[in-house]
């Protein structure tokens, strides 16, 4: 058996029960896992900077424009994942032009490109006078790159900022729906198929919203945390106070409906059941306990930060802590719908371990190097358009 | 080309006659066996991959079909199937499947139940035990496994694609590479298939494979490149005891039509209203 094993490049999953044949080789893996992932995080950074753009709040102007570059910068590696994955990447494109339209991945390019157009004219409203400042400060190449970024609009009087303001709360407001409306086609593309119990439910999509949310609030915490340790800048109690809230609320009602999708399976006794259960009990029990543990803990965390009000240090931390812990759970939870859903065989008869390799195309290093790859380039646009502060104009 | 002539011709025929010339030793085993497993099939493979060589028209358009004029369907009776799992082997050699335990266009399922036990104990060919038995990775068996247990129900279901009325797998493919033709078959134009995977997903039979080869899916087609020049599934072709059944509903004498109607038949998953096109006679609700 091992030497037919052996003959495959694949990586073959050991199954209990009876499984199809077809089924032993997972043909979504670890890279359709962080794909949702690193898509979530666009939405939920996105809606945060919208909380300032078109909703005012003032409480989140120190990372409004951060979380539109971290919204770029994931926007901009989720479509690696896929494309990493497919068989043809070089026939990607015909899913644009030739899009057979009753496949829900067919949109995948129109509304990850909508959004992508989107955001990068809110991030040019939203820069538009640091660009012009930066183009008359900096010096050699930058300078050019700087004036070329202008688009030749180097008005900066207080009309033309109006302008950019009005423009900016505008793309932010549509933004919102485009962002739901990303998240919850990603989680329509898993709902929508009859074939796996696991998936196949009304809830999905709202899952993936409101856990896209809580992942892309908890990274820009992160986010916000560490560059601004590393700038030495004083971190905005504030904002991190106002994120507290904004995490406590999605995060609650992601508790509440993902407890539900389970209730409702167990208590409906659904097809399969007993599979399901020995899913839940067996591989990806792991991954249900990150999910639930570090989705529990965070949440009793800003409970007690929001209830006792408490400020400074403590709150910095414990928010931090609870920002990484959700970003576990929520990646957590990826894997457990990507993975269990195919897990959990078509038979409704057998399970089946998979086990992701390290390296190759569907490995772990390449998944892992894409996530890291985003920050990477998340850093290095907040090096080309620092969001920190406006820059001053020099006259 | 009629219908009539696709049923019988010979021609087509001759090389699996040849084949099944060679087989005759362990048919001899087969016929006298219900639900255990056969033996060494790896000769056979070979022959059947000769054959296929020389045997077959080449591939290529047929000017002569009209894909308007037939309903294609197939039928499956349980109640004949032996086991000896040669329409795997002849598929995988007719269709260039890659000669691995993972990836099948049609495989066979043995459902056997024991005393004591209310519910049945599933396995295919690609099962570690089962594999552990063959010969070589081109050998495909069943071990002998329940020699020595009190069996009180078995029989074995061959399984393929299903070509449904609604195929899931057409809808949700992004491109639109796989399709349905007029005559009822989902193929995929594999110089247009990204590789996705959905389709596989959205299978609920299990039908799809991705191949590593060409880096895009595949799945059965009930031999399109045969069935449109009059010929038969290679599967059809090869099984010893009819437990395959393929044919033209828009001809009343088709071997399949004549098989509806003389059967109580059923489709798998019939609440999904994918309408399957492949009907089984003789299997139990445990089937899946």
């Amino acid at each position: 058996m091992g030497a037919f094993m052996q003959i495959a490049d694949y990586i073959v999953s050991p199954f209990s029960g009876y499984v199809y044949p077809n089924e032993t080789v997972l043909p979504w893996t670890v890279l359709i896992v962080i794909y949702p992932y690193i898509t979530g995080l666009v939405a939920g950074a996105f809606i945060v900077s919208s909380l300032y753009h078109t909703f005012r709040m003032e409480a989140f102007k120190p990372v409004a424009r951060l979380a539109l570059l971290s919204a770029l910068a994931f926007l901009c590696f989720a479509p690696i994942a896929l494309l990493s994955h497919l068989g043809h990447p070089e026939r990607a494109l015909e899913a644009i032009w030739t899009a057979h339209w009753t496949s829900a991945f067919a949109a995948f390019g129109y509304v990850a490109g909508f959004y992508g157009i989107l955001l990068v004219l809110e991030i040019w409203f939203a820069f538009r006078v640091d660009i012009v400042a930066m183009s008359q400060s900096s010096k050699g190449v930058m300078r050019r790159i700087y004036r070329l970024l202008t688009l030749g609009s180097t008005d900066v009087s207080e009309t033309a900022l109006a302008y950019d303001r009005q423009w900016t709360k505008v793309l932010a407001a549509v933004g919102i729906g485009a962002a739901a409306g990303l998240h919850g086609y990603v989680g329509f593309v898993f709902a929508s198929l009859k074939s796996r119990e696991w998936w196949s439910s009304d809830l999905m999509p709202i899952i993936f919203i409101l856990s896209a949310v809580v992942s892309g609030v908890a990274v820009l915490v992160l986010v916000y945390v560490v560059s601004s340790k590393v700038r030495k800048a004083a971190i905005d109690e504030n904002c991190m106070a106002g994120l507290a809230r904004v995490l406590w609320a999605f995060l609650i009602v992601t508790i509440v409906v993902e407890t539900l999708e389970y209730v409702e399976m167990f208590y409906r006794r659904i097809e399969g059941i007993e599979m399901i259960k020995e899913l839940v009990a067996g591989p990806i029990s792991t991954g249900i306990a990150i999910q639930a543990l570090f989705s529990l803990f965070p949440f009793v965390i800003l409970t007690v930060l929001l209830a006792r009000r408490v400020r400074g240090k403590p709150l910095i931390t414990w928010m931090s802590v609870s920002s990484l812990l959700l970003m576990c759970a929520v990646l957590a939870m990826r894997w457990n719908v990507v993975i269990g859903g195919q897990e959990l065989s078509k038979t409704a008869k057998g399970i089946l371990t998979f086990i992701p390799g390290l390296w190759g195309r569907e490995g772990v290093v390449w998944a892992a190097s894409l996530l890291c790859g985003s920050f990477v380039f998340l850093w290095a646009l907040a090096r080309l358009l620092p969001p920190w502060e406006p820059v001053q104009m020099s006259e | 080309m009629s219908e009539s002539k696709s049923v019988t011709d010979p021609a087509g025929r001759r090389g699996f006659i040849s084949l099944l010339g060679k087989m005759c030793a362990t048919t001899a085993v087969c016929s006298g066996v219900g639900t255990v497993a056969l033996g060494n099939l790896a000769a056979a493979a070979s022959s059947a991959s000769t054959a296929a060589k020389a045997g077959f028209p080449a591939e290529g358009p047929v000017p002569a079909y009209d894909w308007t004029k037939h309903r294609w369907a197939f039928g499956v009776d349980s109640t004949r199937c032996i086991g000896c799992l040669r329409c795997v082997e002849a598929c995988k050699v007719e269709n260039k499947v890659p000669f691995n335990p993972q990836n099948f266009r049609t495989w066979v399922e043995r459902y056997v139940y024991l005393e004591g036990e209310d519910k049945p104990r599933v396995d295919t060919q690609s099962d570690p035990v089962n594999i552990a038995a063959a010969a070589s990775p081109q050998d495909y068996r069943f071990s002998n496994r329940y020699r020595d247990k009190k069996v009180t129900k078995a029989f074995f279901v061959p399984k393929l694609c299903n070509q449904c009325e609604n195929p899931p797998c057409v809808q949700v493919c992004p491109v639109g590479a796989t399709y349905k033709t007029p005559d009822g078959v989902v193929l995929i134009d594999e110089k247009y298939c990204i590789g996705c995977r959905y389709c596989v997903q959205a299978c609920p039979y299990g039908a799809r494979y991705f191949n590593e080869e060409t880096q895009t899916t595949d799945k059965c087609t009930w031999c399109y490149h045969r069935i449109t020049k009059g010929l038969k599934p290679a599967c059809v072709e090869v099984c010893p005891v009819q437990a395959r059944v393929f044919g033209d509903l828009n001809d009343p004498a088709s071997d399949v039509s004549v098989f509806i109607r003389s059967h109580p038949i059923t489709v798998l998953k019939p609440w999904t209203g994918n309408g399957p096109h492949v009907f089984y006679h003789g299997i139990d609700g445990e089937v899946t």
